[in-house]
């Protein structure tokens, strides 16, 4: 398995940025999601959406360049691209609920064989809130989930049943970890691909949840 | 006509303790700052905040839960402010969870004169727990009801005189929602022009809707 957490999360970044095709409107989560904006692939242009009211969305500005009134949803600075579009929150959230968001990128706390998503909160310990986590997870046609395979502690986060409480209902359709690509099918968890320097027994051994492992799995299209 | 600008003495003099608000901002972004300082300036008390979120300890409505002036929130997120994960664990700050794009529509629904709205956000969640579901065509919605405030406390970067607004970028977020929702609706503004100078094709919410305006520190 991979050692490196950095290495770990630009492994995840970059095997998600493949996902996106040309055109898409994406929305990524705080963490690890984030980093995939730093991989599009060359030729593939998409259109980022932030819940506090931007469609083309770009980068942070050069230092000296912030605008208090241009923010992304952590509340840093970020840019406009030429073509982008401001609006308020109901608008945001049309965007989002009604489906008009290609995919969203999420992490995770836990995803469950049935391709259920908890990643708003731990009782008793952390409580932020869903802010718009809910809402992105019912309502975007694809839904991807960027995390590390386990927690500090060694646990698995790919487990049997989620035991924390959940996001939606709505499956996920594919986990990025830091040791696999998991699409979540009507049969239960197909593993399609292992990351590089990780082997199959290190996938079985550290996934709770029953995974579907057809004959060949191939190696994730990743450089480290 | 009335003259609706007025300082923000004027303002906050109107705000009982114990009044509901619902106050402008995602992260501080788009907040009234100066609205927010009169209410701590004044100590207003056992209030009930509905916002998006409680930003930071020193910014936006932050400021009011660390100066323990708040009895409720209703927000989507609490995650940035240490201060309001506190006082919920003391118990002295009651806090209710909404998921964001169902605080948007709440919100939306009070100013526009409807009873709530339907929404899949939130079935078989936590979130459903004694609310009334309805199936449509096949598909499972939550009825979440709308949320009216006795004052809207927004941020608007324009405003004539008559209280048309224009927003600016990521300031606007539930700005132009709050304008509808509040029985007595209070616009901070960075710029205010003449009646006539804003095109009414850039007008983001109508001037009906604005009681007051309060001049605000343009920077």
């Amino acid at each position: 398995m991979i050692q490196d957490p950095k290495i770990g999360r630009t492994v995840i970044a970059k095997r998600v940025a493949l996902e996106l095709k040309d055109g898409d409107i994406v929305n990524l989560g705080i963490g690890i999601p984030t980093l995939v904006a730093n991989y599009i692939p060359k030729g593939v242009t998409v259109f980022f959406q932030s819940e506090n009211g931007i469609l083309g969305m770009g980068p942070a500005p050069e230092p000296g360049y912030e605008h208090p009134n241009l923010t992304n949803a952590g509340g840093s600075p970020v840019t406009f691209l030429p073509g982008a579009a401001a609006f308020d929150s109901a608008t945001s959230f049309g965007l989002i609920r009604g489906g008009h968001v290609d995919i969203t990128v999420l992490g995770g706390l836990q995803v469950d064989e049935e391709g259920h998503l908890a990643n708003w909160m731990i009782p008793g310990k952390l409580i932020p809130g869903m802010g718009g986590a809910m809402d992105l997870v019912t309502g975007a046609k694809r839904v991807i989930v960027a995390m590390t395979h386990i927690e500090k502690n060694g646990a698995s986060k790919i487990v049997k049943k989620c035991t924390l409480p959940l996001t939606s209902v709505r499956r996920v359709d594919l986990i990025v970890t830091n040791m696999a690509v998991i699409e979540v099918t009507e049969k239960g968890l197909l593993l399609k691909e292992i990351a590089p320097q990780t082997t199959l027994d290190e996938v079985l051994k550290y996934t709770e949840a029953s995974l579907i492992v057809p004959e060949q799995v191939p190696t994730m299209p990743v450089s480290l | 006509m009335k003259n609706k600008l007025i300082s923000v003495e004027q303002a906050i003099e109107m705000i009982p303790d114990g009044a509901v608000l619902m106050i402008g901002g995602f992260l501080g972004d788009g907040t009234p700052e100066l609205l927010v300082d009169g209410l701590i300036k004044a100590g207003k008390k056992n209030l009930t905040v509905i916002a998006n979120d409680t930003a930071f300890p020193d910014r936006g409505i932050g400021k009011l839960i660390a100066n323990k002036l708040v009895k409720k929130v209703i927000v989507s997120h609490i995650g940035t402010n240490p201060e309001t994960q506190k006082q919920m664990i003391e118990g002295t700050l009651e806090v209710e969870l909404v998921p964001q794009g169902t605080l948007a529509e709440r919100v939306r629904a009070g100013g526009f004169g409807l009873g709530g709205i339907l929404t899949p956000t939130g079935v078989g969640t936590v979130v459903e727990n004694g609310k009334q579901k309805i199936t449509i065509n096949g598909k499972e919605f939550l009825v979440e009801t709308a949320l009216k405030a006795d004052f809207a406390l927004i941020k608007a970067k324009k405003a004539d005189f008559l209280g048309n607004l224009v927003f600016n970028y990521t300031a606007r977020n539930f700005n132009p929602l709050m304008a509808f929702a509040g029985n007595v609706t209070i616009v901070e503004v960075d710029e205010l022009v003449p009646v006539g100078g804003i095109d009414p094709n850039e007008v983001h919410v109508p001037h009906a809707v604005v009681d007051y305006i309060v001049r605000g520190n343009a920077k």
